[in-house]
């Protein structure tokens, strides 16, 4: 087989490739720099629980008006903000923690959106709600995953001073100014949005994956922030193209081939990784003059 | 030049209803270089955070006549600034010009030089491209006085900024108060080494959750005065009744 066949066919033949393609895109340049926030915060594992907290609205929005993308992603929505400000909001004001409040809520709001689930679907409407399908993205998802991404780059560019400010040095943003709740709760707010988009593709088990891995992957690649955002981009994207070409060729389902390929180069910079992989922290050469 | 920077009205703060600073009276002149002592406990840090607006009054007013509250540059006992993130030092240092850029101000090539005299000034030179990640706990705490330089404050709290650093940084960081001090900007400074507040802080506050002396600090910390601060009970009393005094 020729090159172009493997690589480039797949993708001028099927419309359905084309259009995955491009959810992919639109997914892993704006997923990926909010996972890179997520880890320099200390908050990884709050994609995997917002994931989960999603899971209500969507099943409310599914039975409510079937399968189609405006209930589900507003369904999606205002569960995960809900979760997000109400966990936030009992960490601010009482005992608990955030990483204990959001711990409650999402099990509360996971264990009330399998129960919706099984009051009225089938097993496969559930199998699509957590593992998607990449490969039937409608117009309507299509340009609801544009619409997710530019908002969420163009919200990365305007908070992007002081959401570094909060991230490194909380304390001080807030002696100097006001803005570091508001800037929380919108970083937030972007999560969810981003978690609801790729449920539609990648399903809720596999969304946090294309966030998290490729951000993780580049923090150990690069010290240097705006390298590392870029960086997390082009492997979610390089993930969302090799995955689906693998897909197609093997005959796999290209959601969690996806993920895997994002895992991959993930273990592959945990190994060679230069700033702070394995292999440089075990070897890192002879010590120098001064 | 006595104008009044800060006026304490009958102020008590503390958590949780209990008072940590209590019924504190009086005033802190501009340009005033104040020293605040006492036992731990005492209610200094409270004392700054109250000041910062950061901690609500339990009772009482704590007024800064003339001054805008966000003029205030406050550096805490135990920064939270995390050391693992991808910054250097020039970062950080850039981060006091805040107020002026705020999120979408870009430098200025004479705020770049600003910023690389302020580094110097506190004897951090050729450290700019220091990931931060890298640096000891004296350097760290002379990379926060660049910053609080940049902030340009007329008010500037410091929370112990002279604990488990050496005396040649203690020296460093002192003339940079002094620097503050000659330009007539207001510092107050929390610090439990009484020689260094004799040598450097021409007034002092003597803080036991209430106030056991404020004023010139050879007059301050007499041996009287010091026991009666060590005298303070510094655990909360559980059963405590409200407090009686005049709100």
């Amino acid at each position: 087989m020729a090159l172009h066949e493997i690589l480039i066919a797949p993708f001028t033949e099927f419309a359905f490739m084309r259009r995955a393609l491009a959810g992919a895109v639109a997914l892993a340049v704006a997923g990926p720099p909010l996972g890179v926030f997520l880890i320099l915060r200390r908050m990884s594992l709050t994609g995997d629980a917002m994931g989960h907290a999603i899971l209500p609205g969507v099943a409310i929005g599914y039975f409510a008006a079937g399968l189609s993308v405006g209930p589900m992603t507003i369904g999606g929505l205002a569960a995960g903000l809900l979760v997000a400000v109400g966990s936030g909001a009992v960490a601010r004001t009482t005992i608990l923690r955030e990483d204990a409040s959001l711990a409650a809520f999402y099990l509360i709001s996971l264990a009330l959106g399998v129960t919706i689930i099984s009051l009225r679907g089938s097993n496969i409407d559930l199998l699509h709600v957590l593992f998607g399908s990449v490969l039937a993205l409608d117009d309507a998802t299509l340009i609801l995953l544009a619409a997710i991404a530019s908002i969420t780059l163009a919200a990365l560019a305007l908070f992007y001073r002081p959401l570094v400010l909060e991230t490194v040095d909380s304390q001080f943003l807030a002696s100097v100014s006001k803005i570091g709740g508001g800037v929380q709760i919108v970083f937030l707010a972007l999560v969810v949005l981003n978690l609801v988009g790729a449920f539609q593709a990648l399903g809720t088990l596999l969304a946090v994956g294309m966030m998290m891995l490729p951000a993780a992957s580049a923090r150990l690649i690069t010290r240097d922030l705006s390298a590392m955002i870029l960086l997390a981009a082009a492997q979610g994207v390089l993930a969302g193209y090799a995955g689906l070409v693998i897909s197609f060729h093997a005959g796999l389902p290209s959601g969690p081939l996806i993920t895997l390929l994002a895992g991959l180069l993930y273990l592959l910079a945990l190994v060679f990784g230069p700033a702070g992989g394995l292999l440089r922290n075990f070897w890192p050469g002879r010590h120098l003059e001064g | 030049m006595n104008e009044t920077a800060i006026r304490f009205d009958n102020v008590t703060l503390g958590y949780d209803r209990h008072p940590a600073v209590h019924h504190l009276n009086g005033d802190v002149e501009r340009g005033a270089l104040l020293a605040i002592c006492g036992p731990n406990g005492a209610g200094k840090s409270t004392l700054l955070k109250g000041i910062a607006g950061s901690l609500a009054p339990l009772s009482g007013v704590i007024a800064l006549p003339g001054l805008n509250p966000r003029t205030i540059a406050y550096l805490p006992q135990a920064s939270e600034i995390d050391k693992n993130f991808p910054a250097n030092v020039f970062d950080i240092v850039a981060m006091g010009l805040w107020k002026r850029c705020g999120s979408f101000g870009g430098l200025t090539r004479s705020d770049i030089a600003a910023i690389s005299t302020a580094i110097g000034a506190v004897g951090l030179e050729g450290f700019e491209a220091r990931p931060i990640a890298t640096l000891s706990g004296g350097q760290l705490q002379r990379m926060l006085f660049a910053r609080l330089l940049m902030q340009n404050a007329s008010l500037i709290l410091l929370d112990e900024p002279f604990t488990a650093i050496d005396s040649r940084t203690v020296s460093d960081l002192l003339a940079v108060v002094a620097g503050w001090h000659e330009e007539k900007r207001t510092v107050l400074a929390v610090s439990h080494d009484l020689d260094l507040v004799r040598a450097h802080f021409p007034q002092t506050l003597l803080l036991a959750r209430e106030e056991i002396a404020k004023g010139k600090t050879s007059v301050v910390l007499t041996a009287e005065n010091l026991l009666k601060a060590r005298a303070m009970v510094e655990a909360f009393d559980k059963d405590a009744h409200e407090c009686a005094r005049a709100a």
